[in-house]
């Protein structure tokens, strides 16, 4: 690890208010929170480990685990709902053969879900890192997956 | 800039620039239109005219979200104003090429339902002619990277104006003759907050722009900050001005990243022109923002768990008997307001409060955008006078229910409103009346529901959302609406007891005095709108154990209409549980019930229509 | 005319409310529930302590209020006394609510003696809900023991992790609580006993923050008076001497 907290921190004008999006920042970093860099942060700038933790847990948008090479997002909003995002949801846990919040075994997959990203028109929607797949249907899953294979 | 005359000057270099009549192509490429494929046709657009180097003969525009996201990509071609739907990477050759000659190309237009005519003009698209767009309306026109094209239609003039020609009270008088309500949920009156927030005690104040709308199913404000982030920066800081605040903030959903992304160019631009910062046009006035990235918490839509997260703690909210323009932000007098009412500022300071009020019915003034998603056939951001009714926007805008299928119900105002059955469709939609059928306008979301809809389960995946999203801080939201969603989810699974619906309505009741904030008092209106307007569908479940939209999959069973099996196989192929068995050509195929994992996928491959639920 | 000045100061700060029909006079800037202490009414609360600020979570201090026409339930430990104020303590909408509130938490505490006392009061025997939802938490979330740990003792331990349903109190990572000192001040404000505190052979426990403490030999009478950790904490913080907490209070 480089010393990239403290340029986060920096970044920030050490100011304790703008603890989410230092935590952000090491997210996009880590691609997930490691303990050692919030421990670092903790450090730093002298926040309890204990509130770090408590944000790290309350925010849906924190990962302490480590997560895949590719995050896959489901859309569980309303929009999504009523067409059919859960069966979607279902469908790619059996595909990637894990439950939401899981990583696949060979760390390829990271198996996630968000209440909404904003294209509701185009429902149901998944997202694979920055690509967004619109009126998904169960058949459209294994060879959306598929793409992303290795 | 330092004078309004800087800002005047430069506004006419640019709108000249702007009007030199050259064709112009708009492409969106807001988050909608992205699924569809946008990114690659922006970019073939691109190389087109880099390739043919027609930069001087050809006005190419990437912008924010057009609204009719349903047909993504989707363009704007100017002469004619003409609307392209479906755009592919193939089409972008013949787009120019026939732009440049003033010529259309006729298959990527609208075709109109009724006629099967090609319509041309944006203004005839039905989805389109019924909307009265003031405040979307120009993100067809920017590119929501340019500082210069806002400015080039007339932006920032309206801030110019107020920080020249009007003193603070005069710009609040003004936002108060306007009726203008907060766009954000409850509807309260705009400028009396900005009033009680500017004779709050205190020198130091703060505005604040929430951008965090988490109503599931809703994302006009995504649509408006990543589309013309500047009208919204506007907004802010006329507010911030007759407020008497000099720092600001934008909290903006994580998920949101090209709105994210937008807001913060635009921060930058107007730092760098002198329209943020110190003696901000030659005024005197300093005011400068500050941009926050949400961590993923829908109750931080919810003003005081906001706060507190923007002071770096958990999304906790806490009770507002001291109001936040009193004690908001580290207890300071603080005042927040939604993006959609920022950005309606503007326009109110620059045309009047009494044109303000002739858009609307009286006590619900102006415009309020919809996103208008779920099952009808014209999915998208639709912007409408308030006091329109349901029906026009789902039937005239939307174009009616996908699939000839029955309309069953339209949800509004996300997890703290309801579900509004048929017979209210001729309701006016405003604060009031939504409120009074006993749902909510929130932040805009409207989303249709058809005879595949189960209204229980669509109650069930409402409490499931609060479960999951309340933070857990007080008893009635953490263990009323855990105690709620556990009877709803025995319901679809056929558990059900008839004295649910009694302590589903007890439990209600209880949130709804007792509940620490808006997300817990609210939590109850999506069982109590499907109580009250779907009962049948309870009694089926509870009594009978059957679901009659054929969704809750404890009461459902697939089976094969053997009369319509071709024997094609393409379910067989599919089906992901090796439930289904091919008999040979010709001969329908056998569907074994133990296998069955009711994912639906035989039901929605079959062209046949030989699957069947009951 | 200092005097009068003062008098017309300490006029101006006080307010005239009535609770459950009586009429009283109080400090601007206290809350109901304040005020309602000081003159002997009682109103239920699991969530509040004196010494640490209001937090509005059990919800169990709920009163009506009444201004012009308009009734409201507020939580008496936050709702700050205003002039005119009129409170009922136990309206027939209170009690619906109370007893919903203890339902509630009887659901989840099925087997905590403190839940099962109060809500036994309030004519709550058995929660209303069916049993495979009953629960047997001993923590009710109150926040009390962080909000302690925070405020009172200044070493922040502990937080609440999570949100939602899963939300509770818990040591950093769920691992050994390390800037704990042991002084179980989360054990004595805890309203529902659920934070377990033992000292035995030289050590105090305390188990759900996973930490354990040698305690302080008094060399005088040799009794374990007090962690070490604790000891040293406040030895540090004020400057005292290293000998300082050798004796215990009972023997200087």
């Amino acid at each position: 690890m480089k010393d990239s907290i403290s340029i986060i921190i920096k970044k920030y004008g050490n100011d304790k208010s703008q603890l989410v999006s230092i935590l952000q920042d090491i997210q996009i970093e880590y691609n997930y929170l490691p303990r050692s860099a919030l421990d670092k942060l903790s450090k730093k700038m002298g926040i309890p480990q204990s509130h770090i933790y408590s944000m790290a847990t309350f925010f849906r948008a924190f990962s302490l685990k480590e997560r895949g090479k590719h995050i896959v997002n489901v859309c569980l909003g309303t929009a999504c709902h009523v067409r059919g995002g859960e069966l979607i949801l279902d469908s790619l846990e059996r595909q990637l053969d894990i439950k939401r919040g899981n990583t696949t075994k060979d760390g390829n997959f990271t198996l996630e879900t968000v209440n909404c990203m904003g294209c509701c028109a185009t429902g149901p929607v998944v997202k694979i890192d920055e690509e967004y797949f619109g009126h998904m249907t169960n058949d459209k899953v294994e060879p959306m997956i598929k793409k992303y294979g290795e | 800039m330092k004078s309004p005359q800087d800002l005047e000057k430069l506004q006419q270099t640019l709108s000249k620039k702007l009007d030199a009549g050259k064709p112009r192509i708009s492409i969106c490429n807001g988050t909608a239109c992205r699924p569809y494929g946008s990114n690659p046709v922006a970019e073939a657009f691109k190389a087109e005219i880099e390739k043919r180097d027609l930069g001087n003969q050809l006005e190419f525009k990437v912008t924010g979200c057009h609204g009719f996201c349903e047909r993504g990509p989707v363009a704007i071609v100017e002469p004619g104003n003409l609307f392209y739907q479906k755009i592919k990477v193939e089409d972008v050759p013949e787009i120019v090429e026939k732009t440049l000659k003033g010529e259309t190309v006729s298959r990527l237009l609208f075709k109109a339902a009724e006629t099967g005519k090609e319509v041309a003009g944006q203004n005839e698209v039905p989805f389109y002619r019924n909307q009265t767009r003031i405040v979307l309306g120009n993100n067809v026109r920017i590119d929501p990277t340019s500082i210069e094209d806002y400015i080039a239609i007339g932006g920032y003039s309206a801030l110019s104006k107020a920080l020249h020609t009007m003193q603070p009270d005069q710009i609040i008088d003004v936002i108060k003759q306007s009726g203008l309500r907060g766009r954000g949920g409850g509807g309260f009156p705009t400028g009396l907050k900005w009033e009680t927030c500017r004779k709050a005690h205190g020198d130091i104040k703060y505005v604040i722009v929430n951008a965090d709308e988490g109503d599931p199913g809703a994302y006009a404000n995504e649509g408006l900050l990543s589309g013309n982030p500047h009208s919204v920066l506007e907004g802010l800081i006329i507010g911030a001005f007759a407020i008497g605040a000099h720092q600001g903030y934008v909290y903006v959903r994580n998920e949101y990243p090209l709105a994210l992304k937008n807001i913060n160019i635009a921060m930058q631009q107007a730092e760098k022109l002198g329209l943020l910062g110190k003696d901000i046009l030659g005024s005197g006035f300093d005011f400068s923002v500050r941009i926050n990235r949400g961590g993923g918490a829908f109750v931080c839509g919810e003003s005081t768990a906001l706060m507190a997260s923007l002071e770096g703690k958990t999304g906790e909210p806490r009770a507002k008997y001291i109001h936040t323009v009193e004690k908001g932000l580290w207890d300071r007098p603080s005042d927040l307001n939604n993006v959609e009412t920022w950005a309606n500022i503007p326009l109110i300071i620059s045309k009047g409060p009494e044109w303000f009020n002739s858009i609307g019915s009286k006590g619900n003034t102006g415009t309020k955008i919809f996103s208008l998603t779920g099952k009808v056939n014209n999915t998208g951001l639709v912007e409408v006078p308030m006091g329109i009714k349901l029906r026009d926007i789902i039937f005239d805008i939307g174009g009616g229910i996908r699939g000839n299928k029955k309309f069953k119900a339209v949800q509004t105002g996300g997890p703290s409103g309801g579900c509004l059955p048929e017979k209210l469709l001729d309701l006016a939609v405003d604060f009031d009346e939504l409120t009074k059928a006993g749902s909510m306008m929130g932040s805009g979301g409207m989303i249709v529901m058809d005879e595949d809809n189960c209204m229980v389960d669509v109650a069930r995946y409402f409490l499931t959302f609060l479960e999951e999203e309340s933070c857990g801080k007080c008893v009635p939201c953490r263990e009323g609406v855990k105690r709620m969603k556990q009877i709803l989810t025995d319901i679809t699974e056929g558990k059900g007891r008839e004295s649910d619906l009694d302590l589903l309505k007890e439990l209600s009741a209880h949130l709804k005095d007792s509940a620490l904030c808006a997300l817990g008092s609210s939590a109850p209106n999506p069982v109590l709108t499907t109580i009250k307007y779907f009962l049948d569908e309870y009694e089926a479940h509870i009594k009978q154990k059957k679901c009659p939209a054929g969704v809750c999959k404890s009461l459902i069973k697939f089976s094969i209409i053997d009369e319509k099996c071709p024997g094609c196989g393409m379910c067989v192929k599919i089906c992901p549980a090796h439930a289904i068995t091919d008999m040979g050509k010709k001969k329908p195929v056998i569907l074994d019930q133990s296998k069955c994992i009711k994912c639906r996928t035989c039901y929605d491959v079959c062209r046949m229509g030989a699957v069947k639920i009951e | 005319m200092m005097f009068a000045g003062w008098e017309l100061l300490r006029l101006s700060e006080s307010v005239t409310l009535t609770i459950n029909g009586q009429k009283y006079s109080a400090e601007k800037g206290k809350t109901i529930l304040q005020v309602a202490v000081d003159n002997g009414i009682k109103i239920p609360t699991l969530c509040q302590h004196e010494e640490i600020e209001p937090y509005g979570a059990c919800r169990l201090c709920i009163v009506e209020i009444t201004k012009g026409t308009r009734n409201r339930i507020v939580t008496s430990c936050l709702y700050p006394v205003e002039e005119g104020l009129i409170v009922q303590t136990d309206s027939p909408a209170v009690v619906r609510n109370r007893k919903m509130l203890l339902d509630l938490l009887l659901t989840r505490c099925s087997e905590n003696e403190v839940i099962r006392d109060l809500a036994g009061q309030y004519g709550v025997k058995t929660p209303s809900f069916r049993e495979e939802y009953w629960e047997k938490h001993d923590c009710i979330v109150c926040g009390l023991c962080v909000r302690a740990c925070e405020q009172v003792v200044g070493v922040s331990a502990i937080s609440l992790v999570d949100r939602g349903i899963h939300k509770e109190p818990k040591p950093p990572y769920l691992e050994k609580a390390k800037n704990c000192i042991g002084c179980g001040s989360c054990y004595y404000v805890c309203p529902t006993h659920a934070i377990h505190m033992e000292d035995k052979n030289g050590v105090r426990r305390i188990d759900r923050w996973k930490v354990e403490f040698k305690l302080k030999k008094c060399s005088k009478c040799g009794i374990e008076w007090a962690p070490v950790a604790q000891l040293e904490y406040i030895r540090k913080k004020w400057n005292l001497p290293a000998d300082f907490f050798d004796i215990c209070p009972n023997c200087k």
